[in-house]
């Protein structure tokens, strides 16, 4: 073990890096469906429209900027604004117009109309963005990289991929875990996902609750999806490869745990990473290993509770 | 099977007066032998002179091989267009009927048959998918419908089956990969290790294959590095890149295509990964205008066949230039080689009406006689020209060049271009491509052709 270690250190060390880096990305898109779920009770699989949807807006916003001669490093304000303005402009109407009216119905039911939402997005991306792939890598060509040393050798690091996202994942993270714990509103969020009807009873207006959370959910996935798009190509067909991983994520995690999406996501993250490294061909079917090894061990998740039921 | 001719099978279903228990009988008969076989009035044996013909064209319009589908698509509309301006084939006009292959090869196998039965199509195009083109063969041969499969990949076609209404219009994987191991053996022989990167499905692991099993016979004893296959639609490449920086492979090897080329090719360059390692890109054509300059020069790339908007010397150069003119005048970007290859299947389709009739004294020909004019055919493509073989399958040369940049475009272009002969590259009828390739030996390359600088 310590030879191969000392043979394989710093390989291991370049995976654990780019680990890293992609579970940041990860996290960023489940940490809004779970947090959804917690509240809403709901397995929403447009969220992986809303990743898109936000990863196109802000592109376009990048572009739009770039095209008129503005500086450069607004590429970074611009994808904030795009994730806020898709969070804003879609997700009110989706909660009030839609999952509000299935709240009452079977679960099946519920995930069927999100899936419907999601194949409608999808046509709307189509329309808007057409089927070529759109890129606007500003954010990540003005960092620059980062050279990592590598025995004698040095392997160069995206800066963006480096230090922005799992700053951004770690901000976020710590954050939101704040803002559930010491905040006023976020103790009603918690309060209404711990007991609805408790919540009500207590006058927490549950209703409202549900519409800032959801609107906070769709803004996290374009967020996700906003952060993602200077490192990859959009085109259609992004949001439904998103949504899989997440739901492993979120499966993982255990449904409405935000620290233990993180903690879901780094072991995915690192997982993939390392198969690329060691066995790349379990590459694409290692985050899928995690999520089954742990529900075998833990039903509900490394960080759910299990619930009483009533008989 | 009786050929059922449509005065014989609808006659007895509009009876003047009464109808009689035979004729109700005959009737039902003749209106399911019409379901089964998919006749029609016009598409019968008969070879009456159809109102018009309908091609159905299945191609990608959803999911992200729409990045080839779409542009095809657009080509088709473009040409059926013009063609109908010219007066049609024979003074019959065309009507594109298209179907999403999208959904998989289920749904397309269900809308094969509905075009045929429901839509009465002449003629079918199909398609992107390699699956769709190894399940509609069979279909071809069972509905007796002239299909043109005008751009998928898989050798195994007509490796593995013989049929009479299926033909290509353009090469197959064998020669698309085997062009660019050539001409890397030829322009940079001295290296010795390589590594693949491609994506998790069918293409991508056959091509390895392909690559892999001519590098083995013509090249001996070269390391592979690193076989890396990230999952199908996978966006982010960078522990991929990471891997292959630190293991400094001398050729790296991708048919990766779409916008996860696109992606390959940024992340790449961002990490000066194209310092390190020659690139061998045989989709890259249909990447370069999408990834302006991030394609730095000296990297090996080809275009699936021996077509290019900036071809050197194609047979017709008003023809390329007209048709990269309307089509960027429509669309807003240069065409792309699925648009070139559904230039070769409507070319091919005319021609072969042509052919059939001219075979018949200028009658319109039937679905078999229509089919039979494909074999053999010779046809012009937008450069050169594309002969459909025995098997079935098509010969085309293959375009293969080294990147470069110019100031005349804001992308990388092709330049020390070689078009390979489609006879020296295309596995032989009758066998099997990894077996002929196995037989390849190096003096294959003394015989290549020389390379045509790329001119402004």
């Amino acid at each position: 073990m310590g030879a191969w270690f000392s043979e394989n250190g710093l390989l291991v060390g370049l995976a654990a890096l780019d680990g890293l880096s992609y579970a940041a990305a990860v996290f960023m898109v489940a940490v809004g469906l779970n947090l959804v779920f917690g509240v809403l009770r709901v397995l929403n699989i447009a969220h992986g429209s809303l990743y898109a949807i936000g990863g196109y807006s802000a592109a376009s916003l990048g572009l739009f900027l770039s095209s008129r001669g503005l500086p450069e490093f607004l590429a970074y304000p611009a994808l904030v604004v795009a994730a806020a303005l898709v969070g804003a402009l879609l997700g009110p109407p989706i909660e009030r117009l839609l999952l509000r009216r299935m709240q009452d119905h079977e679960p099946v039911l519920q995930l069927l109309v999100t899936f419907a939402l999601f194949m409608i997005l999808e046509d709307l991306q189509k329309l808007l963005w057409g089927v070529q792939p759109v890129v606007s890598d500003a954010p990540v060509r003005l960092l620059g990289t980062v050279d990592i040393p590598f025995g004698a050798d040095v392997i160069p690091f995206n800066a963006y991929q480096l230090y922005v996202l799992p700053g951004i994942a770690l901000a976020t993270l710590v954050g939101l875990a704040w803002f559930l714990r010491k905040t006023l509103a976020g103790r009603m969020i918690v309060a209404v996902t711990t007991d609805r009807e408790a919540a009500r009873a207590m006058g927490i207006d549950a209703a409202k609750v549900t519409l800032l959370t959801f609107t906070a959910g769709a803004a996290l996935a374009a967020l996700g999806g906003a952060l993602a798009s200077p490192t990859v190509s959009l085109v259609p067909g992004v949001g439904a490869q998103t949504i899989v991983l997440s739901f492993a994520v979120v499966a993982t995690a255990g449904l409405g745990q935000i620290e233990g999406a993180a903690i879901a996501a780094l072991l995915i993250g690192l997982g993939r990473s390392f198969a690329v490294y060691l066995e790349p061909e379990l590459e694409v079917v290692i985050p899928y290993v995690i999520m089954l090894a742990v529900l075998l061990v833990r039903p509900q998740g490394l960080f759910g509770v299990a619930e009483t039921r009533r008989i | 099977m009786q050929k059922v001719t449509p005065g014989a099978a609808l006659a007895p279903a509009v009876p003047s007066s009464t109808i009689s228990r035979r004729g109700a009988l005959q009737a039902a008969l003749g209106i399911g032998s019409l379901a089964l076989t998919g006749r029609s009035a016009s598409a019968q044996g008969a070879g009456q002179k159809p109102a018009e013909i309908k091609v159905g064209i299945a191609t990608f319009l959803s999911g992200s091989s729409s990045v080839f589908g779409v542009p095809g698509k657009q080509a088709a509309e473009l040409l059926f267009d013009q063609l109908n301006e010219q007066g049609g084939i024979a003074g019959v006009k065309l009507r594109p009927i298209f179907i999403d292959e999208g959904p998989g090869v289920d749904h397309f196998t269900g809308e094969y048959r509905r075009l045929v039965q429901s839509e009465n199509v002449q003629l079918i195009f199909a398609g992107i998918s390699s699956a769709d083109c190894l399940a509609c063969a069979p279909l071809s041969e069972e509905m007796k419908r002239p299909t043109i499969l005008w751009d998928c990949g898989t050798q195994r076609v007509f490796e593995e089956g013989k049929y009479s209404y299926a033909y290509r219009t353009q090469a197959n994987a064998t020669p698309e990969v085997l062009a660019p191991l050539l001409y890397l053996l030829k322009s940079k022989p001295d290296f010795r290790s390589v590594a693949v990167m491609n994506q998790d499905y069918a293409w991508g692991r056959d091509s390895w294959d392909i690559f892999r099993t001519g590098l083995n016979a013509l090249k001996p004893g070269v390391r592979v590095a690193a076989e890396l296959f990230p999952r199908f639609g996978a966006t982010d490449f960078s522990t991929e890149v990471t891997r292959l920086l630190a293991l400094r492979p001398d050729v790296i090897f991708s048919t990766t295509w779409g916008g996860e080329l696109d992606a390959f090719i940024r992340q790449s360059a961002d990490r000066k990964l194209f310092e390190r390692s020659t690139f061998v890109i045989p989709l890259a054509e249909s990447s370069l205008e999408r990834v302006g300059k991030a394609l730095p020069a000296g990297h090996i790339i080809g275009a699936r066949g021996d077509h290019w908007f900036l071809h050197p010397s194609p047979r017709d150069p008003a023809l390329l230039a007209k048709f990269t003119e309307d089509y960027r005048k429509r669309f807003n970007v240069y065409p792309i080689y699925s648009t070139h290859h559904m230039f070769q299947a409507v070319s091919a389709m005319k021609a072969a009406y042509e052919k059939a009739m001219a075979a018949k004294g200028g009658a319109w020909p039937n679905d078999a006689e229509l089919a039979a004019a494909f074999r053999g055919l010779t046809f012009p493509s937008l450069t050169s020209s594309v002969t459909i073989r025995e098997d079935g399958q098509g010969l085309e040369n293959q375009l293969i060049g080294t990147s470069m940049h110019t100031d005349k475009y804001n992308f990388a272009v092709m330049t020390d271009m070689m078009s390979f002969p489609a006879e020296m590259i295309t596995t032989p009828v009758g066998q099997k491509s990894i077996d002929w390739l196995k037989t390849l030996k190096p003096d294959m390359l003394d015989k290549l052709p020389a390379t045509v600088p790329y001119k402004p």
